[in-house]
């Protein structure tokens, strides 16, 4: 058996490794970060690899679907610390971070969270992050793999005026499914009362933490920064209730993908602009031409300009059909014969829930309609996929 | 019964060799969703790729561990992939090939020098 040659795998999970990889290649697991729960993990029996410069659980004894159908039927504990959390500070702090960011912060009610992403001057996407008001300073999650380079643009451009503070001393977690409500609410009631999207401070376990009704898995669930010295003791009390199993990287990835998440350095980057990746609707009307606070971001002139003419390629979600897998870097094409590449697959994987194998990719907006049917290039040959809307698996949010 | 170093096992019943990947290889693979098998009545040589698996988590070549002509395939693993994940040494073969240089077997590991392998 020969495994991934030349077809790289674990690219889906992984890849945030296509950006730190070359480093990580050369570094012993020994050399990697290790969050607060890096023990608890081992002892939960977990495969540990690296991960965005951590060791981090890509799947513990269930596997990746049974996981994966765990946090869809139940509820899922995942550990995300490796993920960046910053307090931005200070009189103005949301009207800041609007300078980095094309959606409206300034209009963020308080205790809510909104979704949205740092742009580049060429209307490229530099992050994708979650925005939450906590009262006297907007609490900003970034992905793991852009941390560094996300505080240093945000220091670098909205310092002195308000303080960009990197939180070091808290873990997070992400419990995830239908169960979650009431694993949560067990140990604090004010749980049960949050709304997708709400934020509050809870204390669960004996710590305070800060908790947003929200995910990356398309179910109903939490994510809850806790301070290191309690994210232990708090995962142990979730994990011992019956529902909640923990789950690794490789169910975060068929989830999301499921949910029609994007995942960046894949499905966006520096080289996607918001309105090809089809996340226009995290652009408030406040920030589109015509607006009170038009523009005024990154590369806003380039998304604004896109927005009304119409972007020539989108991020599409694809069914292959068949059981075949389709995976990042799978060329698409209009015909089954002949004709040039007209787009490529940028996550594909088998969908458990789904039962069957789920893609995303772009195509041009021409092929870009459900139910256009295109091909996929597999092993020399050439596979159907139809475009579809997405998720895949309907979100299950507590609206 | 033989194993290969990619970890595939080689049961001979008489001239047909059945061919499977190992359980140590399934553990590591994970749960496979795809299974592509060879038609029957193809001719290969050692180290063509005649099956595809594809888990959760990767994409695999099975290579022919010997040159011979495939009589058998196992068809159920098309609709149920996940029999060799269940059963990697016995409902999980993947085809049995008519070995037209039975000698070629030698070349391959006993399980006491395959454990050690893999330890």
């Amino acid at each position: 058996m020969r495994v991934g040659t030349p077809r790289v795998l674990w690219c889906r999970t992984l890849c945030i490794q296509d950006i730190v990889g070359l480093i990580e290649k050369g570094r012993k697991m020994s050399d990697l970060l290790q969050t607060p729960l890096h023990d608890l993990h081992v002892k939960l029996g977990a495969k540990m690899v690296p991960f965005a410069g951590y060791s981090m659980p890509v799947q513990y004894k269930l596997g990746v679907m049974k996981e994966h159908i765990h946090t869809r039927t139940k509820a899922g504990l995942f550990d995300v610390s490796h993920m960046g959390q910053v307090m931005v500070q200070g009189d103005g702090a949301a009207a800041a971070l609007e300078m980095l960011i094309p959606v409206d912060v300034v209009g963020l009610g308080q205790d809510r969270q909104r979704y949205g992403f740092f742009t580049n001057e060429a209307g490229g996407i530099t992050d994708d992050l979650m925005l939450a008001n906590r009262g006297d300073h907007i609490f900003v999650v970034v992905n793991a793999a852009c941390k560094s380079a996300d505080i240093a643009h945000m220091k670098a451009n909205l310092e002195p005026a308000v303080q960009v503070m990197p939180i070091t001393d808290r873990a997070l977690l992400a419990l995830q499914g239908p169960s979650a409500e009431a694993v949560l609410s067990a140990l604090d009631p004010a749980a049960a009362q949050m709304k997708f999207m709400d934020v509050a401070t809870l204390s669960l376990n004996g710590a305070e933490c800060w908790v947003s009704r929200s995910g990356y898995t398309g179910e109903d669930g939490y994510e809850i920064s806790v301070p290191n010295s309690q994210a232990v003791a708090l995962a142990e009390a979730l994990i011992a209730h019956d529902d909640v199993e923990p789950i690794g990287l490789g169910a975060r990835d068929s989830l999301r993908l499921e949910g029609g998440l994007c995942l960046y350095g894949h499905d966006i980057d520096t080289k996607t602009t918001p309105v090809q990746a089809g996340l226009t609707w995290a652009i408030q009307k406040v920030r589109r031409a015509g607006g009170d606070r038009a523009g005024g971001f990154p590369g806003a002139e380039i998304i604004l300009e896109e927005m009304d003419a119409g972007a020539a390629r989108k991020r599409v979600g694809l069914h292959p059909e068949g059981r075949a897998p389709m995976r990042e870097g799978v060329p698409l094409f209009a015909a089954a014969e002949g004709g040039a590449e007209v787009g490529v697959i940028t996550s594909g994987g088998f969908g458990p829930t789904v039962e069957g194998p789920v893609a995303m990719g772009y195509l041009p907006t021409d092929l870009a309609k459900p139910d256009t049917v295109v091909y996929g290039e597999l092993r020399g040959k050439r596979l159907p996929l139809t475009v579809v809307k997405m998720p895949f698996t309907p979100a299950n949010f507590k609206r | 019964m033989k194993y290969t170093e990619e970890h595939e096992w080689l049961r001979a019943e008489d001239d047909i060799i059945v061919v499977g990947i190992t359980e140590h290889a399934t553990t590591q693979l994970g749960d496979i969703v795809f299974v592509e098998l060879p038609d029957v009545g193809t001719v290969v040589t050692k180290d063509d790729e005649v099956v595809v698996i594809e888990s959760v988590k990767a994409a695999s070549d099975i290579l022919a561990p010997i040159d011979g002509e495939i009589v058998e395939v196992n068809d159920a693993l098309t609709d149920n992939p996940s029999l060799t994940n269940e059963d990697a040494i016995g409902d999980g073969w993947f085809f049995k090939i008519k070995a037209s240089d039975p000698s070629q077997m030698d070349e391959y590991m006993d399980e006491a020098a395959y454990k050690a392998m893999i330890e």
